[in-house]
């Protein structure tokens, strides 16, 4: 099953930034172990450009689709057989990002 | 007629769990697990009057409910081949060595109190799909609308298919932090039964603190090495035993020091203190739940209050602020320190408590009965008010009127 795992970063009180090194580190075993999909860092929210076409025409806006405090720093895609084992990952994630992680399955 | 519907009764006691877990484990989906459950049990209402009992009870429901499920899956597939892909993730191996003598059942147990679960939505889903609670039954015990506790398990079980949360049992090294989750689950179900919250209930609901025993004692049957399911399950007995001299005629709880001995349930008593024993001569450092056990075990060994051991009291509190350094132990512990120290000595540790527990009635309803000790009656008073604002149990709310009412 495949899960995202979103990087939750918070403006108040910002991850430290000097993790880098972890979590490439973290990637690599996540590659070796067979659970990594896809992984990506963010651009800041203020690079954010919301379109929306569902009217005549296309309405393009700056900023992300929903101010708050807290917000999406990256993302992964991750194979996993079932949630103890993503859950664990995430966990370890975590520690190496300084950052909370949601885990949502995809459908 | 009679012996037929106390057969089906017992049977739905002992065997409920067992069945739904043994479905489980064999179609991956504890929705279908749980209404073939359903399905079997009022087969049996129907066919056991004329048939008779057969003679293995559990065999039988589990073989009809497998049959039910079967039929439901041969009508489902007619129409699409859809459910094959929401199995759960499952283990086919063979129990670990755990001691567990019913793997099925652990692992119902597991997936119920997940830790990916709301702590709501854990316990209504242990009290339906290992306790055999109807929704209605779970509903009117945590006094939520029946629609809404049958939502709150609906969704918890989606939540478990959508996630792929694993029907297994955990791995050795995760074992003792989920055993602990499970624990926590049946404490709360124990808890609330003990002393009830809500302004129209009753003040203790002995169905839910017998339902927590119950499935305590299951677990403690599946893991009958660990030690803090047996401190929970001694707890929960040392608790229970007091049941019925807690409460007046009136609905007023009544204090420890004033409880009626006499009625205390000996025999409860007894497998508390017998188990509070076997924990101390293995000799294994005890976890929290031993701890409150030993603590219940010394207040119930005393035939009279004033012959409580406060000495022995204190040093087991000295012993759970090392495992839980929460307010609200220090709060308990300040209790044992009234009797040995004098209330002064006491009331000065609770007062150091205040902004961490300024919302807990219990913090307001200790000091006040230490305020009265040492002669501040109108302080005293003040905190009755505040404990009396704060508690959500009407017994409780009854005996701290009383007292704050005594004060003249």
């Amino acid at each position: 099953m495949q899960y995202l795992v979103s990087v939750i970063d918070d403006k108040g009180t910002p991850g430290s930034t000097d993790r880098q090194p972890a979590i490439s580190a973290f990637n690599d075993r996540l590659i070796a172990e067979g659970y990594w999909v896809f992984a990506g860092g963010l651009a800041d929210t203020d690079a954010a450009t919301v379109v929306d076409n569902r009217g005549e025409q296309p309405v393009f806006s700056d900023g992300p689709f929903v101010e708050s405090k807290e917000y999406l720093a990256g993302v992964w895609v991750w194979e996993a057989p079932d949630l103890d084992v993503a859950l664990k990952l995430a966990a370890e994630a975590s520690k190496a990002c300084d950052r909370k992680i949601e885990v949502r399955p995809f459908q | 007629m009679n012996d037929v519907h106390e057969a089906v009764t017992r049977a739905h006691h002992d065997e409920w769990a067992r069945v739904v877990a043994a479905l489980t484990r064999r179609f991956g989906d504890l929705d279908r697990a749980e209404e073939a459950a359903a399905e079997a049990f009022a087969t049996a209402v129907e066919r056991w009057p004329a048939d008779g009992v057969p003679p293995n009870p559990g065999a039988w429901l589990t073989t009809t409910a497998t049959r039910k499920a079967i039929d439901r899956i041969r009508r489902e597939d007619k129409r699409d081949d859809k459910h094959k892909e929401a199995l759960m993730a499952h283990d086919d191996s063979p129990p670990e060595p755990l001691g567990a003598i019913d793997d099925d059942r652990l692992r119902l147990i597991f997936t119920c109190c997940h830790p990916a679960l709301g702590t709501e939505a854990r316990v209504a889903l242990t009290l339906r799909m290992v306790g055999g609670l109807t929704v209605p039954e779970i509903a009117r015990a945590f006094l939520v609308q029946e629609s809404a506790m049958g939502q709150r398990i609906t969704r918890a079980k989606a939540k478990i298919k959508a996630t792929r949360i694993p029907y297994r049992v955990p791995a050795a090294e995760d074992l003792p932090a989920r055993v602990s989750g499970v624990l926590a689950v049946l404490f709360l179900v124990f808890n609330e039964g003990y002393l009830a919250t809500g302004p129209d209930t009753d003040p203790v609901r002995p169905g839910l603190t017998a339902e927590a025993i119950r499935l305590t004692r299951l677990i403690r049957a599946l893991l009958p090495d660990d030690g803090e399911v047996a401190g929970l399950l001694a707890l929960m007995l040392l608790t229970e035993a007091r049941r019925t001299a807690r409460v007046s005629t009136r609905g007023e709880l009544i204090a420890l020091d004033e409880q009626d001995r006499g009625s205390w349930d000996e025999v409860m008593i007894a497998e508390g203190h017998q188990l509070v024993r076997e924990r101390l001569a293995t000799g294994v450092a005890p976890g929290r739940y031993q701890v409150l056990a030993a603590i219940n075990a010394v207040h119930t060994s005393a035939r009279d209050a004033r012959d409580t051991d406060w000495s022995q009291v204190l040093a087991l509190y000295d012993q759970l602020v090392r495992l839980d350094a929460s307010p609200i132990v220090a709060l308990n512990r300040a209790i044992a320190v009234a009797e040995l120290d004098g209330p002064e000595v006491a009331l000065a540790a609770v007062d150091h408590l205040a902004d961490k527990l300024t919302d807990y009635h219990a913090y307001h309803a200790t000091r006040a009965a230490l305020l009265r000790r040492v002669g501040r009656s109108q302080e005293s008073r003040a905190a009755y008010d505040r404990a009396i604002e704060l508690a959500g149990n009407t017994g409780e709310i009854a005996y701290l009127t009383r007292r704050r009412d005594q004060l003249g």
